[in-house]
């Protein structure tokens, strides 16, 4: 059965910048499972259209939707609580909090948030906290760094910190989960693992969008690439057929092919 | 109806131009080490309480107020190498801290030094006032506008014409690219913070005959200073003049026309206005910090 | 903060202060513990705001003397009973810090200090200007705390009050953080862009815990109005909010037994100083750098660190 709306739709989207037009008439639509990547040489506009689409950004043109509404403008927590997850280049975890209560970070949404209860009733928030607790390990270990929990988080090694990223997203339980550049900072081994992680993730049901410059992560991972330069979408399509595109190839060498 | 309009326009410029030269310290501090000195009111103190006792002492004026300038511009430095230089990299509250507990070091300071009293300085020209539209005119606040006026011309021609000047703004707007080609930017600290330590002491000298001096005026002088420097526009040197004026005229009209017992929550209502509404100021040299 | 360490904190603090006036030779001698008592609930509240949550607030002391104005004169012009005036002061606090919270804390660093430190100073001002309520800068008389009838009198029934408030505080702090709301806030400062994209709404758990540690600090300001039974402008003075966050500083940004120990140590000081002129003023000064430099952190998180507990 197909769903009446995609999961995400982008129509037009641009964000202009003094000038720059850092992402320039950008639509496409997503939805119902996979691996989209988004790809594109330096600057081409990635992050910021991955800001744009989790409500980092606002955009000086055109629309996004989720699953048919329009939620162009909205800040991010109320794009968390329509079910878009991210993580983000560089690993921004609470230095001060050990990384199970990182995790546990994600799951706020689901939680009793008001502060006088959480002063005055312990009973109640301890017990949720301890179930939490336990999910929140189980989140570790599925990103692969169970054990860890009771770490600070100032205290882990880079590659830990961007796993750590993940389990917190995906305690958010997201629909939709933004992935920016989770590979970058990763050597070879643990690439493979991220690859195989990912994988994990989109069998189980969410739909990944993932910005990367790491080409064979991009072609062994995705269904659906896009690919952007000077913030415009040049090419779209399945992995192979985007390979052999001769816009992309030039884009990415330079040379008129 | 205009003396009386006149009169407080005179007042609110006086006032002003202090405000004005308390905030230009605010700003060349600010531009050069990122720090907000809370300390830069206790320079306008002391500058005052050094020029009273120098007097005392027997120098003849013409010694003991540039030697109180002199002076003060050294405790500048001291504190800057003291206090804020082994901190430099601290964030912004750190920083916020320690120029508050330099500032209480200060007026404790002299506090123990001197005691709790008043003093005078004699106004440099006499007290005959001038009489002008009906309004009356106090000479001192002539001398007041005219140093301030000469000081802030002399740092425009120092930061514009000069090249220790151009260093410090260069070094302000890029720091690494102002190191790399070979300014020295602990001479550039060092020599902001003389710079504004004696622009206080010659805000707290010329108008110490006026509104008399103590060891806690620092506090209010220096709080409306930073004020006038986020007025007009924090990093802005032509801001904090402009806005150290406004700020003048602004509290003495409230004060002759309004409330003159609320006269000094002018500056303070104004910069939360300012802040909640508005929070690049006149001259939106300082962008709100990003989200 | 697991519960286990949280726990024996509180066994700890609430043991020390059932036994202190077993050591104290009079009642005179409770003055100082029950200063530092009802200092520790304000900082507790200034530390969540300031170190917990990475705001800063310059004016504190301004919610301090809301409170403590509105017990003087509610209950000394007006006859309310005591209670009563606390909790409309109280509400007068919360109501002005929930207006002003959301325009102050989008703004961050020197233009955040700034914003309440002009708050703080306009309160301040207010105390000493309207002098046919406030009594001016001499101050006003405070009628005695008493509850239901039942008047506390004498240093030892205040001291096992203030005792019980800051057990309480301690508790329900120790609560806060480690909570969803707490690991919000405390994400807010050093992670903020995860706090979002997990649904955390900055605005609005910044402005709470504004509000919050405001209407402690107000409570608070009821308490010592009773207590001392006078309350002038001072108690709402840039210099009282100075003190107030020298002892966030120098005892711990988000630490509560810092909180505690930063009240003892900037309660006693002054006391021991206080013969000379200016010479508490400069001490205090002299800690705030000292301290800041040597250790940014604060006593306890530095000792915490050093000795490795």
């Amino acid at each position: 059965m197909v769903a009446a709306y995609a999961l995400l739709e982008v129509r037009d989207l641009s964000k202009r910048f003094a000038g720059v037009c850092a992402v320039d008439g950008v639509s496409f639509a997503i939805g119902g499972g996979g691996v989209h990547a988004v790809i594109g040489p330096n600057g081409a506009g990635k992050t910021t259209l991955f800001n744009l689409i989790t409500g980092f950004e606002s955009p000086t043109a055109g629309e996004v939707r989720v699953d048919g509404r329009s939620v162009t403008g909205l800040p991010p927590h109320r794009l968390a609580a329509l079910g878009v997850g991210r993580t983000f280049q560089t690993p921004q975890i609470c230095a001060d909090l050990t990384a199970l209560e990182n995790v546990m970070l994600g799951a706020h949404l689901r939680l009793r948030r008001n502060p006088l209860a959480a002063m005055l009733r312990p009973g109640d928030i301890a017990r949720r906290d301890r179930a939490l607790r336990d999910k929140a390990a189980e989140w570790l270990a599925f990103v692969g760094i169970a054990g860890s929990g009771d770490a600070p988080g100032r205290a882990m090694a880079y590659g830990d910190l961007k796993r750590l990223e993940i389990a917190r997203a995906l305690a958010a339980e997201p629909r939709l989960l933004c992935l920016d550049e989770p590979a970058a900072g990763l050597n070879q081994r643990e690439a493979q693992d991220l690859d195989q992680l990912i994988r994990r993730i989109a069998d189980s049901g969410i739909t990944v969008m993932l910005v990367e410059h790491d080409m064979r992560l991009v072609m062994s991972l995705s269904q659906h690439v896009l690919v952007l330069n000077y913030g415009r979408k040049i090419a779209e399509g399945a992995p192979d057929e985007v390979d052999r595109d001769a816009e992309v190839l030039s884009a990415y060498l330079g040379t008129h092919v | 109806m205009l003396a009386e309009f006149l009169q407080f326009l005179f007042s609110g410029l006086t006032v002003g131009a202090t405000y004005a030269l308390a905030a230009l310290g605010f700003t060349i501090v600010y531009n050069a080490s990122n720090a907000i000195n809370f300390a830069q009111g206790e320079f306008l103190m002391l500058g005052g309480m050094l020029a009273v006792f120098l007097l005392e002492i027997g120098l003849p004026a013409w010694i003991a107020l540039p030697a109180a300038i002199l002076l003060v511009a050294a405790v500048g430095v001291a504190v800057e190498r003291l206090a804020i230089r082994p901190a430099r990299d601290a964030e912004v509250v750190t920083l916020v801290i320690i120029t508050l507990g330099v500032s209480l070091v200060l007026r404790g300071g002299v506090q123990l030094w001197r005691g709790t009293a008043t003093h005078a300085l004699p106004a440099f020209s006499g007290d005959a006032p001038i009489m002008v539209a009906g309004a009356a005119l106090a000479p001192q606040s002539l001398w007041v506008i005219g140093v301030a006026a000469a000081a802030v011309a002399l740092m425009w021609w120092f930061f514009e014409r000069t090249r220790w000047g151009k260093a410090m703004l260069a070094s302000a707007s890029n720091r690494l690219a102002a190191r790399l080609v070979g300014i020295r930017i602990e001479v550039v600290l060092m020599l902001s913070f003389a710079l504004s330590a004696a622009l206080g002491a010659l805000g707290g000298i010329i108008v110490a005959p006026i509104t008399l001096t103590s060891f806690d005026v620092g506090v209010m002088l220096g709080l409306k200073g930073f004020v006038a420097a986020v007025l007009g526009g924090l990093g802005s040197g032509l801001g904090a003049v402009a806005g150290g004026l406004l700020l003048g005229v602004l509290e003495a009209m409230a004060a002759g026309y309004v409330s003159s017992s609320y006269k000094d929550a002018v500056p303070f209502v104004v910069i939360l206005f300012l802040l909640m509404f508005l929070p690049r100021g006149m001259f939106g040299a300082q962008a709100p910090e990003r989200v | 903060m697991r519960l286990r360490s949280r726990r024996g904190g509180l066994a700890i603090t609430g043991v020390v202060l059932a036994i202190l006036p077993l050591l104290l030779p009079n009642a005179f001698w409770y003055d100082l513990p029950t200063r530092a008592a009802i200092n520790a609930v304000v900082v507790i509240g200034l530390n969540l705001l300031i170190g917990y949550a990475g705001q800063i607030s310059l004016g504190h002391a301004g919610f301090i003397g809301i409170g403590a104005y509105a017990s003087a004169v509610l209950t000394g012009r007006l006859g309310w009973p005591p209670l009563a005036a606390m909790v409309a002061g109280a509400l007068a606090t919360a109501l002005l810090a929930l207006l002003v919270a959301r325009p102050i804390l989008r703004l961050r660093g020197h233009s955040l200090a700034m914003a309440t430190l002009g708050l703080g100073i306009i309160l301040s001002m207010i105390f000493t200007n309207e002098s046919q309520w406030t009594g001016g800068p001499d101050g006003i008389v405070v009628q005695p705390f008493s509850v239901f009838g039942r008047e506390v009198t004498g240093e030892r029934q205040w001291y096992w009050l203030a005792a019980a408030l800051l057990l309480v505080t301690l508790w329900a702090a120790g609560n806060l953080v480690d909570s969803p709301f707490g690991r919000a806030m405390r994400a807010l400062h050093s992670a903020e862009p995860a706090a979002r994209a997990v649904g955390v709404d900055p605005a609005g758990v910044k402005a709470s815990i504004f509000v919050l540690s405001a209407v402690g600090a107000s409570l608070m300001g009821s308490f010592t109005a009773h207590y001392v039974g006078f309350v002038t402008p001072q108690v709402a003075s840039f210099l009282t909010s100075i003190e107030l966050l020298t002892m966030v500083v120098v005892g711990g940004m988000a630490s509560l037994a810092g909180s505690v120990v930063g009240a003892i140590v900037l309660t006693v000081l002054p006391q021991l100083l206080s013969r000379f002129e200016g010479a508490e003023t400069a001490a205090f000064g002299l800690i705030l750098v000292v301290t800041m430099i040597a250790m940014p952190r604060g006593l306890v998180p530095t000792l915490r660190e050093r000795l490795g507990w």
